[in-house]
């Protein structure tokens, strides 16, 4: 049984949105970083259906990276989330609202 | 080419450079000693050995000039070129010929003798350096006017003089009023300039050149299309400059400046500097008759005007400048008739008696302790006997009675108006304005020297170094007119002489209408003369009363008609432009300029809410573009 690469898609789409959405409405920075983590999953998700449905390499190499990508902006964010937790003693995303230092 | 020309200009220059840094040097020390003067010896000494050095050296080339065949009596001397902008160019080049020598030698003979005078009549003013600066500047531009060979650098000259008459009339801007005189003089200059500039203008545009011989030329062949309207513009500048009516107003106020200012620059020279320029175009203003008979007119009119004026005043240096105006008047009316070999003479020969008769009320005032209120004086003959000499002496040149100077240059004039055409309304305003000059010249001279003394103190005659100057202008007065002028059949020295520089005829010396124009000029004098003596010798100035009912003095008491709608119509209007101005600037262009400021606040206030620091916020922003973005792809991709 093959899964129609449709279905693939509409898995990538969903994941996408739900990433959008749990952006869109958690004030947690852990929440959000969730799924940001869920919108990149997406994103790879399409792409793998693409690189089956066409049988060429390039999209799952364009996977690859983003993985490698995601690891490394992961450590970042963490990072930033830390320090800002160290600043405000809240890691509520609207306590990093103030535009001044 | 003549390496002495530029020169005479230089030495005044110098001489005011030098005068002027000497000033500089006495308001730093003044810095620390409020007290300081300037070296008054020091300062005197270079700037009247300054102008009376231009003096020789004008005089040198007079003889140089006399020394050369009539037809071609020209010194030029170039200084290479001044303006190359296109086809405008304009050679720095000076002229001197018969016209702009006698000129050359009034200014400088006059100016020399007045620095003389000046040193008595300035002596611990404060501001002894800067008058000196000012004077010798002022013979400088003077020099460039009457020397400079085409209109731009006439035109140069005539703005310096302007300058000059601008500082030494405000000269004491302390006091408040003469600095505004000064300003009304330049202002009410300024109108004629423009005219004269759209004059120059109008010429570089018709002709391509702007040199004297160039506009001669092209002039008296009928070269020029519009010569009319380039001459009644340039007219527009001489009747600025040596206000006539309807630009007279500035004169009678420019008598807040010192007495030998007075003499120098607002009688002698500057204010010739009109009768001057018709006389270098004359060839143009022939070409232009119609303009010509509104010099004559013009002339005619101020002559008789300013002389009613000068009859009804109560003042003796308003007396004697409004007595200045109506003799320009006199000079235009004969320029106006086609004599303007007559109205160079009259010119020369003013210079002479009007400088003197300045001095004199000059040296009146000094004895006075600065009155110039002709009530207050009376009976001063035995009391500063060398300045009634003086003063009689300019008196009696000024009225026309022979054998003085005035006598014979009015008389061409006058035979000039009988001789051109529209002689009835020319001759007769020339001979009411002699008849009036006669009257008003010894008016002043009772109401000085003799009746009854209301002076306050006791008068004192002016030093020496006043009175040498008035004593040798008084021997110009007195043989001016006999040695120059004096018919000796058909040869009048001073008609030949400029005959090669002036356009039109030379009205005719001698002969049995001379001899008739001499008699009625003598006559009407004579009468003027007779009348002065009996309304004011022994009545003082009780003997107004008599004129004072008629409808002409009240015409002449009320001179100050055209000041009234100048100041009414014509500042008032611009002070009302200038607010309607103000008002635009606040409302209209700083409220667009402002406008501009504040919608650029405005949209930055309703896009600050935009940025919030809320990263969801953002992230709305982005998703929503995106999916914007991800649609209309979907929709046209598809189209």
């Amino acid at each position: 049984m093959t899964v129609p690469t449709a279905h693939v898609y509409a898995l990538g789409a969903a994941l996408f949105a739900l990433g959008v959405a749990g952006f869109l409405v958690r004030r947690n920075l852990l929440v959000v970083f969730l799924s940001l983590e869920l919108m990149f999953n997406g994103a790879i998700v399409t792409l793998l259906g693409a690189a089956r449905a066409r049988a060429t390499a390039e999209p799952s190499t364009f996977a690859l990276f983003v993985i490698f990508l995601a690891a490394v902006e992961v450590s970042v964010g963490l990072a930033l989330v830390i320090a800002l937790f160290r600043l405000r003693r809240s890691v509520d995303s609207d306590a990093a609202a103030s535009l001044r230092g | 080419m003549s390496a002495l020309l530029p020169l005479l200009v230089g030495l005044p220059l110098a001489g005011a450079i030098a005068c002027a840094a000497l000033h500089a040097r006495v308001l730093s020390r003044r810095r620390t000693d409020p007290e300081a003067r300037p070296g008054e010896i020091l300062v005197g000494a270079i700037a009247t050995g300054a102008a009376s050095a231009a003096f020789v050296l004008a005089l040198a080339l007079f003889v140089r000039l006399l020394g050369l065949p009539a037809a071609d009596r020209r010194i030029g001397a170039s200084l290479g070129t001044w303006i190359d902008a296109g086809t405008l160019r304009v050679p720095a080049s000076l002229l001197l010929d018969p016209l702009s020598s006698i000129l050359a030698l009034v200014v400088t003979g006059v100016g020399a003798l007045i620095h003389l005078y000046s040193i008595g009549y300035m002596r611990g003013d404060p501001g002894f350096a800067r008058y000196f600066a000012c004077l010798n500047l002022f013979l400088a531009s003077m020099l460039l006017l009457v020397l400079g060979a085409n209109l731009p650098l006439t035109f140069v000259g005539w703005e310096g003089v302007g300058l000059c008459s601008y500082l030494l009339i405000g000269f004491w801007y302390g006091k408040g009023w003469p600095a505004d005189a000064g300003l009304k003089a330049f202002v009410v200059n300024r109108v004629g300039d423009a005219g004269f500039l759209l004059g120059i203008f109008l010429l570089q545009k018709e002709l391509g050149a702007l040199d004297y011989a160039s506009i001669g030329a092209a002039a008296s062949t009928g070269k020029i299309p519009s010569a009319t309207w380039a001459a009644a513009l340039l007219f527009c500048g001489a009747v600025g400059k040596s206000a006539q009516i309807p630009l007279q107003v500035w004169l009678p106020d420019a008598m807040a400046g010192p007495t030998p200012v007075s003499a120098l620059i607002h009688a002698a020279t500057m204010v010739t500097a009109g009768v001057y320029l018709l006389a270098r175009l004359s060839a143009l203003f022939l070409a232009a008759p119609g303009v010509l008979l509104v010099v004559g007119i013009v002339g005619g009119a101020t002559a008789v005007l300013a002389g009613l004026g000068a009859l009804a005043s109560r003042d003796l240096k308003r007396a004697l400048a409004c007595s200045t105006v109506s003799q320009l008047g006199l000079m235009f009316l004969g320029e106006g008739a086609g004599a303007f070999d007559a109205g160079i003479a009259h010119l020369t020969t003013h210079a002479f008696f009007k400088a003197l008769l300045f001095l004199a009320a000059g040296s009146v005032i000094h004895a006075l302790g600065g009155e110039q209120d002709l009530a207050k004086m009376g009976g001063l003959r035995a009391r500063i006997p060398a300045t009634f000499l003086c003063f009689c002496a300019g008196a009696w040149a000024l009225s026309g009675l022979p054998p003085l100077a005035g006598f014979f240059s009015k008389d061409e004039i006058l035979g000039g108006a009988l001789h051109g055409g529209h002689a009835a309304i020319l001759a007769s305003l020339g001979f009411a304005a002699s008849f009036l000059t006669a009257l008003y010249s010894f008016r002043l001279v009772y109401l000085v020297f003799s009746g009854r003394e209301n002076f306050a103190g006791s008068p004192h005659e002016s030093p020496g170094v006043m009175l040498a100057p008035m004593r040798v202008l008084a021997a110009l007065s007195l043989l001016g007119g006999a040695l120059a002028w004096i018919p000796i059949a058909d040869a009048r020295p001073i008609a030949a002489f400029l005959a090669p520089v002036l356009g039109g005829e030379a009205a005719p010396g001698g002969g049995a209408e001379h001899v008739l124009v001499a008699a009625l000029s003598f006559a009407v004098a004579s009468v003027g003369f007779l009348l002065a003596r009996r309304l004011w010798r022994d009545r003082g100035l009780a003997g107004d009363e008599g004129l004072a009912r008629t409808a002409l003095w009240r015409l002449a008491a009320a001179g100050g008609v055209l000041d009234a709608f100048y100041r009414g119509a014509v500042a008032r209007g611009a002070r009302l432009l200038a607010i309607a101005c103000g008002v635009f600037d606040l409302f209209v262009i700083d409220g667009a300029v402002n406008g501009v400021g504040r919608a650029a606040s405005a949209a930055g206030a309703s896009l600050r809410a935009l940025q919030n620091g809320k990263i969801q916020s953002y992230g709305i922003g982005i998703a929503a573009a995106a999916g914007a973005l991800l649609l209309a792809g979907l929709l046209l991709g598809r189209g």
